[in-house]
């Protein structure tokens, strides 16, 4: 691109932000744009539109993601027309440094890497406030080990998630908050040495050490999941277009590649696969395939596109209220994490589906946002992209409830389990949630004969092969 | 977390565009955890603001994990604060006494025109970038691997100079306001690997180029700029490029037109 940015045939316009799409003859013909430094808005025609912007983990507030990161784009479109895939898809990452208090503003990620050689445990007592160091091996609970033999704390990144959440449910989370585990490699370090473990994660522990003020060589790191990805977004078909002609999406924007559970390192992937190896074949087999007559962004399509930003900023300028975007973000990320994060239920859901539009009406009368609107105002910003979030919340909630299976990274705690018994010689039979990640295994055993066991791990085995690859 | 708190004055310097006079003004920042980052004080403190009815204080901001490039100030007269390799975004408040007085103000530099409060225009780094132009190695299938050998400490002083984020706090931090340091780091970056060597003569010129015209200042190595970089970026990456530059200006072949594209 920078070549073509020297040859002149590509200007970059950086401090924009996307505020519409234009859809001229139904077909995407332009977006229209703020200017972040100077508020104006601006009108750009084009032949086709390309949106590259992200996913929507900050509709959960606290999440992994930069702070800037927006459904904004994306939802424009979506309201233009363009549908929305997969909505409830989200990821919930099992190693971030856990929040440490109301003022928290964005959660940090810790590689994954970090579980090939890091035992995660929490006390076996509830309430036990001891120093890690302090809890003896016989009073700790290895609880993936214990729970997953066969993956102990290599389980997937759902199921490590939501175990976690088990543990701080049960009243056995870690640290002042209560709400982490430990994530302890005093067993690597003995069995490899220090400078091996510097090797590997060198970067990672200074950055644990500089977070949470914690040696982590010394004393076992804390984690807690994150919301980090978005697997959902606008629905595009093989060659990346979505429901609007001329309308394409690549990366975390768009529903495409990751199904209800991203694998790791292939959001970087996909990237890489949109852009280098699709796109460039089918945007081009669009304009070569479709007659496109002349656009100017003096056409209604483009007054009426600015019209309706203007509006929403002055409307969003003129309330006034009490109360801070920050405060309705916070507000509406909270409900998403407690109804509509790791583990969904339909009452849940349903209460969601009352506080979320309920906080929307409130939003929209009581907001107040500083500054100018024809001036740099990062208070608008937010303003315009926390308005976005607050329907993304509703359709994600109203996702979640349709669905009623778990699957991946939605995970519904009121499936009915369906229940499969196992032939052999088993006595009594083994309920397994088929779908959910095998989370709630209920084993109802008489005779606890050893064969009997072995019998029923292997075909545990198989269903649990079976569900993480399909 | 949150039990332990602090209370904190900020002199902080208020501006409201690049052609208005700006002044410190106090703000008490009260009760805030030990836990919080720098940034998450001041969100502290905006919130505080906006709720009195007062024009929040600006200032540059995305990734807050260190990685962006997008934050950074001067705490006190130290570019990203007191603590080493750090950047303000992860610099947490257990680092300062309770009851101190921190004094905010921005990057100072020419070639950083204020944008507002503590937000800086650092596009000028963009065109330094700009100006270094592009890699004639074209994308398509990927190169079979170890068909370009690098011998490990090349790759690894490669990858360090190429930790730089660009937040230009070098820059903040030199009392030339040069930016020797950020175009150092970015020309010895691909001056150290294989595929860098083509347009290498070009890019060392022309980035030294765009970086004076730009106004950025002369180096006097002084080192502050290392000692202030929240990513290590080292002096010796001055050296290289100077080196490169003298190289470059003695062999550079002269320029002919082609129509690449």
């Amino acid at each position: 691109m920078m070549r073509q940015v020297a040859l002149g045939t590509v200007e970059l316009q950086t401090r924009r932000e996307m505020l519409d799409l234009v859809v001229v003859d139904g077909k995407a013909r332009g977006i229209i744009t703020r200017n972040l430094l100077t508020g104006e808005i601006e009108a750009h025609e084009a032949d086709a539109v390309v949106v590259c912007t992200g996913g929507y983990s900050n509709v959960f507030y606290l999440s992994t993601n930069a702070m800037a990161c927006a459904v904004t784009a994306a939802w424009k479109a979506h309201k233009k027309g363009a549908f929305f895939a997969n909505p409830c898809f989200t990821q919930i990452h099992p190693t971030c440094i856990p929040v440490h208090g109301e003022n928290q503003s964005k959660l940090t990620l810790m590689s994954e890497s970090l579980r090939n050689d890091g035992r995660v445990w929490v006390p076996k007592e509830k309430g036990d406030k001891r120093p890690p160091q302090d809890i003896p091996e016989n009073e700790r609970d290895y609880y993936l080990e214990r729970v997953y033999p066969s993956f102990g704390n290599l389980a997937p990144r759902d199921v490590a998630s939501r175990q976690a959440k088990y543990r701080v449910d049960e009243g056995r989370g870690v640290g002042e908050t209560g709400m982490a585990v430990y994530l302890d490699f005093r067993d690597s370090i003995k069995r490899l040495g220090a400078d091996k473990i510097e090797e590997r994660y060198g970067n990672l522990f200074e950055m644990y050490a500089k977070i949470a003020g914690e040696d982590p060589y010394k004393t076992p790191m804390r984690m807690y999941p994150a919301p980090h990805y978005t697997m959902g977004g606008l629905w595009v078909d093989y060659n990346l277009m979505s429901t609007i002609p001329g309308l394409f999406v690549a990366g975390e924007a768009n529903f495409s590649d990751h199904g209800a559970n991203r694998l790791g390192a292939s959001a970087l992937m996909q990237g890489l696969a949109d852009g280098y190896f699709v796109l460039p074949y089918t945007l081009g087999d669009y304009l070569a395939k479709t007659k496109l007559d002349k656009v100017s962004i003096e056409a209604d399509p483009f007054k009426a596109a600015i019209n309706q930003v203007n509006g929403d900023i002055t409307k969003l300028m003129s309330i006034k209220g009490t109360r801070t975007v920050e405060s309705f973000h916070k507000e509406l990320g909270r409900i998403m994490w407690e109804y509509c994060g790791m583990a969904r239920n339909e009452k849940g859901l349903l209460k969601a589906l009352e506080l979320i539009p309920k906080l929307r009406e409130e939003f929209w009368t009581n907001v107040r946002v500083p500054g100018e609107a024809n001036y740099l105002n990062p208070e608008l910003e937010k303003a315009g992209r926390v308005a976005d979030f607050l329907e993304l919340g509703e359709l994600m909630c109203r996702d979640a409830l349709e669905r009623k299976e778990s699957c991946g990274g939605h995970f519904r705690t009121s499936t009915k389990l369906q229940t499969m018994k196992l032939k052999g010689t088993m006595k009594n039979s083994a309920i397994l949630p088929l779908g959910s990640g095998m989370d709630q295994v209920k084993l109802k055993l008489g005779t606890k004969k050893n064969s009997n066991l072995k019998t029923l791990n292997s075909q545990l085995a198989v269903i649990n092969r079976g569900l993480y690859v399909s | 977390m949150s039990a332990k708190t602090i209370d904190l004055t900020l002199k902080v310097w208020r501006q409201k565009g690049q052609n208005s006079e700006g002044s410190f003004k106090e703000y008490p920042a009260k009760g805030v955890s030990v836990h919080a980052s720098f940034l998450e004080m001041l969100d502290q403190v905006n919130e505080a603001l906006i709720s009195q009815g007062q024009d929040p204080i600006a200032f540059d901001h995305d990734c807050r994990e260190g990685i962006c490039g997008s934050c950074g100030f001067m705490i006190s007269g130290n570019a990203h604060g007191p603590i080493k390799s750090t950047t303000v975004c992860q610099l947490h408040m257990r680092n300062f006494e309770n009851g101190e007085v921190l004094t905010l103000e921005p990057w100072r530099a020419t070639a950083f025109p204020v944008i507002k409060d503590l937000m800086v225009d650092r596009s000028a780094f963009d065109r330094i970038i700009t100006a270094g132009g592009y890699i004639s190695v074209n994308t398509g299938n990927a190169p079979d691997g170890n068909c370009l050998p690098i011998p490990k400490p090349d790759a690894d002083e490669a990858f360090a100079s190429a930790a730089c984020i660009g937040c230009g706090a070098c820059v903040a931090s030199c009392k030339n306001a040069s930016a020797a340091l950020f175009t150092s780091a970015k020309i010895s970056h691909l001056a150290l690997l294989p595929q860098g060597q083509i347009e290498k003569e070009k890019r060392t010129i022309k980035m030294v180029e765009k970086m004076d015209s730009e106004g950025f200042g002369a180096c006097t190595s002084t080192g502050a700029c290392e000692a202030s970089c929240p990513k290590d970026i080292s002096l010796t990456n001055i050296a290289r490029m100077n080196r490169e530059f003298l190289k470059a200006a003695l062999c550079e072949k002269p320029e002919h037109h082609h129509g690449e594209g």
